[in-house]
């Protein structure tokens, strides 16, 4: 196409250009688009009021996940049992309806694949490296540890995707993120990450797609490179993207959805000539030292509110923005914590392993490596463990993982959004604390008045094992 | 999409950074499968005072809202833009806005106006007691106090809400273009267009 050294982000963008505009918008082609029960119902009304039908169903996939409680479904009959919330009742049986409706394939609630859509969509082979992702769930970033093009868009675009199987998108700036080197003893893929908010603040990545780089990146497993994508919007960036390599194809390769035989030959081959070339310039660089990142964790309602376990909590006036400083009082305020506290003396009474962020198998494991043999405090009064999805569960479970979980007091449950958002019946009530491996700590984000502290599974379970924030490097 | 060409009266002056989605709506309004009536929901937590700017007897359904840096930063959900419309807002001021919201705001009719900080400073001033007028045609923000404020907008943007058109009917226009994308890439890249049409 052209000579110019590009990036991986151009190279994909390039690659699915339908025809670009005089004003410089470009109608972008989309692969895969997955749609949940939540941002989807007022797209396929649209449709219906309009005539409208599914340009390509087969490249879309439905999932129910938001607001699926995470108890039992079906009862000993192997009947459903009915959802006591009747809003979210409507908006699941709305997606039961639309899907087939429209010709597109439902994973549904006593599928064994049903789980959070992004964990799904990577477990089914749905979604692949140098594809363009979209869903309505501005999680969607977390496709790109797969190498793909991966953002959240509105129910609108919703819509527009359904029509078109494109959407009509300016071209983002480029970022590098480059972190060096080696992570230290009980730093996980979710501490960089978290970093990475601190360093960029909320909003440093706006109008950016950011490329994670640098050797720190690459020794992930693919599991931790989706943890890393899947927070990319949390510092304000609507896509992560780390480019695909040989980890990428062992984890794509025999997957349900994943290509075949000769096809599978051509996609590696595609795969790899997306890397970004050589002398390849970004809009924008930042380098993180691995070596200055430790077990993190958040102590405001924003997560660029981060801090190394070890901190204490900072004063206002710390801040040099008087708008920050504001917002760090309220922030303190609402969390119940005063300037000057260490963080490992903050206590817990709600421990929450799950999202998608971190609800794979790897996350489990990492849990329960610092639980085993271990109980939950006394002060803990609730804590869950929701795997990603169906077949994590079942994962786990063939490893034994959840004899570990229910031994330490833990809640054993079934897949799903679950506590990160408290769509569903898992809530934080007000005024208690819960460390959680989500990804938002926002006024209200677990329940109302819920104060939430973002952490790794291996921190959340060392959380619950002390009962206060704690430094999974003195439990070892 | 009705047409929009200028936007006009009180402005609430919020002022508020990085005012969040579940700030705007939050998660337990989303369990609405239309888009009508969630304004009952849009700031909630704000609103559970009663000495809020949103109810008061002066901004209340005030067409233009100020806020601070990086507004309508967090989850996708486009009940932020029809909350707000519903709330009767129609246009948003603010130095920065997170690219969803944004995008969101457009395609539901909603103005996103971004100027720098000392702008909003100013405007915020005014808003406390004076109306605001925002004219899409000539890009400008203008006060009774003769302030004048320029402001760049997408020219595709511009066009759409000017003329009130509809994406998705703009873009069905292009299904030969689509269908030609489909072939060529059918070739070049045969597994992505497989979906879920060739499942085990």
């Amino acid at each position: 196409m052209t000579s110019k050294p590009r990036t991986l982000y151009e190279k994909i963008w390039d690659a699915h250009i339908v025809e670009t505009r005089d004003d410089g918008t470009s109608l972008i082609y989309i692969d895969r688009h997955l749609v949940h029960e939540v941002t989807s119902p007022q797209a396929f009304e649209a449709l219906r009021v309009s005539g409208r039908t599914v340009r390509r169903p087969d490249l879309t996939l439905a999932v129910p996940d938001h607001n699926l409680p995470t108890t039992a479904r079906r009862d000993g009959a192997g009947q459903p049992i009915p959802i006591a919330d009747p809003e979210s009742a409507q908006q699941l049986a709305a997606l039961t309806r639309n899907a087939p409706e429209f010709g597109i394939r439902l994973i549904g609630d006593a599928d064994v694949e049903q789980g959070i859509v992004h964990v799904v969509g990577p477990e089914q082979g749905f979604s692949l490296p140098g594809a363009t992702i979209v869903c309505g769930d501005s999680h969607t970033a977390c496709h790109g540890g797969l190498g793909a093009l991966a953002f959240g868009i509105g129910t609108s675009e919703v819509e527009h995707v359904l029509a078109t199987q494109t959407l009509l998108l300016k071209q983002s700036k480029t970022m590098e993120v480059r972190v060096d080197g080696q992570l230290g003893p009980g730093v996980s893929a979710k501490d960089v990450v978290l970093h990475i908010c601190g360093v960029l603040r909320a909003s440093g990545g706006t109008g950016y797609v950011i490329e994670y780089t640098g050797s720190a990146i690459r020794d992930l497993s693919i599991e931790g490179r989706l943890t890393i994508s899947n927070m990319a919007i949390e510092h304000g960036a609507r896509a992560g993207l780390i480019a695909p390599d040989d980890k990428t194809f062992a984890y794509v390769k025999g997957r349900p959805y994943a290509p075949k035989g000769a096809e599978w030959d051509a996609a590696v081959a595609w795969w790899t000539s997306l890397a970004t070339d050589p002398g390849a310039t970004y809009d924008k660089v930042v380098v993180i030292n691995a070596a200055d990142i430790a077990p993190s964790v958040t102590w405001g309602t924003s997560p660029e509110d981060v801090l190394p376990i070890t901190g204490v909590v900072p004063a206002p006036e710390s801040f040099e923005d008087p708008s920050k400083q504001d917002a760090a009082r309220k922030s303190l305020d609402y969390m119940g914590i005063e300037p000057g506290m260490r963080l490992t003396d903050i206590e817990v009474q709600n421990v929450f392993i799950g999202s998608c962020t971190n609800s794979r198998i790897e996350d489990l494991r990492a849990a329960a490596a610092v639980l085993k043999g271990r109980k939950k405090a006394a002060n803990v009064r609730w804590a869950i463990v929701v795997p990603g999805s169906g077949l994590v569960k079942q994962q786990a479970e063939a490893e034994g993982l959840d004899r570990i979980f229910l031994d330490a007091g833990f809640e054993w449950r079934e897949p799903g959004c679950s506590a990160c958002l408290a769509m569903n019946p898992d809530k934080v009530p007000a005024g208690e604390r819960c460390a959680s491996t989500s990804n938002r700590n926002f006024v209200g984000r677990q329940g109302p008045g819920a104060r939430t502290h973002l952490v790794s599974p291996a921190m959340a379970a060392a959380a619950a094992v002390t009962g206060k924030l704690a430094d999974v490097r003195t439990l070892a | 999409m009705e047409a929009l060409r200028e936007v006009s009266g009180r402005a609430i002056p919020f002022g508020r950074k990085n005012v969040d989605t579940d700030v705007i709506i939050p998660a337990h309004w989303l369990k609405t499968i239309t888009r009508d009536g969630l304004g009952r929901g849009a700031f909630e937590a704000l609103r559970s005072d009663p000495d809020n700017l949103f109810d008061s007897a002066e901004f209340k359904g005030s067409p233009i809202l100020i806020a601070g840096d990086n507004f309508g930063c967090g989850s996708s959900r486009e009940h932020a833009a029809w909350a707000l419309l519903d709330l009767g807002i129609t246009a948003v001021i603010a130095p920065s806005f997170s690219d969803i919201f944004s995008g969101n705001a457009f395609k539901n009719g909603i103005l996103t106006v971004v100027l720098p900080q000392e702008a909003i400073d100013r405007l915020m001033d005014v808003a406390q007691t004076d109306p605001v007028s925002i004219d899409l045609e000539s890009q400008t923000v203008t006060t009774p106090f003769q302030d004048r404020f320029t402001f760049e907008i997408d020219p595709f943007r511009k066009h759409c809400l000017l003329n009130g058109l509809d994406e998705v009917g703009l873009t069905l226009a292009r299904g030969e273009a689509i269908a030609a994308y489909e072939n060529k890439s059918k070739g070049e890249t045969p597994w992505l267009a497989h979906g879920t049409g060739e499942a085990a």
